[in-house]
């Protein structure tokens, strides 16, 4: 393998199990830090003042919208990436063509 | 690094949203100047604020058994420079004010001041800072990114300090509260946001390595641990 693809394997690996050896190993709700923000000012006995114009009518449905977000984000970094190593290979060819 | 709807006194959210403006106003600006200037940015500036997309979908599990997103604005405020990050930020902001109900109109101009302008600034400022010291592409982007999202979270957990200050200990007890819910999850999510963001710095040098040299990114003996004959070529 070379040394290269070996460091980005290794990043890869380590990303995963920074995100794996929470859930597997250390017990909690995993609630979200924001909520705990927001409950830590609830007790302080302060009330919002505004609402949110609209709620996602569930939790499946606020994950689904949650999924879209990651997935059109990841389709268009793929595009735009896939984009510019074709426009770069085309460039880097097209003078050793010529010649 | 979401404050939600509602939970800022309307003088701080009004403050916070007069902050934010001119930075957001100045970033679509900057992103336009860009645009006209340079066409062929347009395929990197898309990766960019998709990957800034993508990571602060994400909810991640952490070592305090709590979870929170990464906020992948650091990879933007290394290639483009900050301003262009404080239109990206707001766009994500506003889609999950709007659509998940995530952060708030009210909140949004804290929330865009600490995601898309005090993270890029801080983010570039210590790119540049590693740089300058001599350190190479890729532990100056890791150190861009961890900072950025660490940071982020530090800035959130200061606004609502001085928005609820503690009855006894004031700003400085509140803000360890918040900080303690936001910063230390965050240190692990912060690496990880760094070491991903290093990965796809890698992979634009292996794709792209003359648009980074365009950038400024890469500087012509820059190679990051590819393949020389590949950056070169």
């Amino acid at each position: 393998m070379k040394r290269s693809t070996l460091v980005n394997v290794l990043l890869i690996v380590a990303v995963v199990a920074l995100f794996a050896i929470p859930a597997l190993f250390i017990p909690g709700e995993y609630a979200g830090a924001d909520g705990q923000a927001g409950d830590t000012i609830d007790a302080t006995g302060y009330e919002p003042w505004f609402e949110p114009v609209w709620e996602p009518p569930s939790g499946e449905i606020e994950s689904g919208i949650f999924a879209i977000q990651a997935a059109a984000g990841a389709g268009v970094l793929g595009y735009c990436l896939g984009g510019a190593r074709t426009r770069s290979r085309q460039r880097r060819e097209a003078p050793a063509a010529e010649s | 690094m979401h404050i939600a709807e509602g939970y800022l006194p309307p003088l701080h959210a009004v403050a916070w949203t007069v902050v934010a403006a001119p930075f957001v106003v100045h970033g679509a600006r900057a992103v336009v100047v860009r645009v006209r200037e340079d066409p062929d940015a347009k395929l990197l500036l898309g990766a960019a604020g998709a990957f800034t997309f993508v990571l602060s979908a994400l909810k991640i599990p952490s070592v305090t058994g709590s979870s929170s997103h990464p906020t992948g604005t650091g990879l933007g405020a290394v290639l483009f420079r900050p301003p262009v990050m404080a239109l990206v930020g707001t766009v994500v902001l506003l889609f999950q004010a709007l659509l998940l109900a995530h952060g708030g109109l009210t909140t949004l101009g804290a929330n865009v001041f600490s995601l898309a302008v005090a993270g890029p600034w801080i983010a570039y400022g210590s790119y540049r800072a590693v740089r300058r010291l001599g350190g190479s592409l890729g532990p100056a982007v890791f150190v861009a990114a961890f900072l950025a999202d660490l940071g982020t979270y530090t800035v959130t957990s200061a606004q609502l300090a001085l928005a609820f200050p503690d009855p006894t200990s004031g700003f400085g007890g509140a803000f360890l509260t918040f900080a303690s819910i936001f910063s230390i999850t965050q240190i692990p999510l912060a690496v990880a946001e760094g070491l991903l963001t290093v990965l796809v710095v890698r992979l634009l040098v292996r794709i792209t390595p003359d648009e980074l040299r365009r950038l400024g990114v890469l500087r012509p003996r820059d190679t990051t641990g590819t393949e020389p004959t590949e950056a070169a070529a």
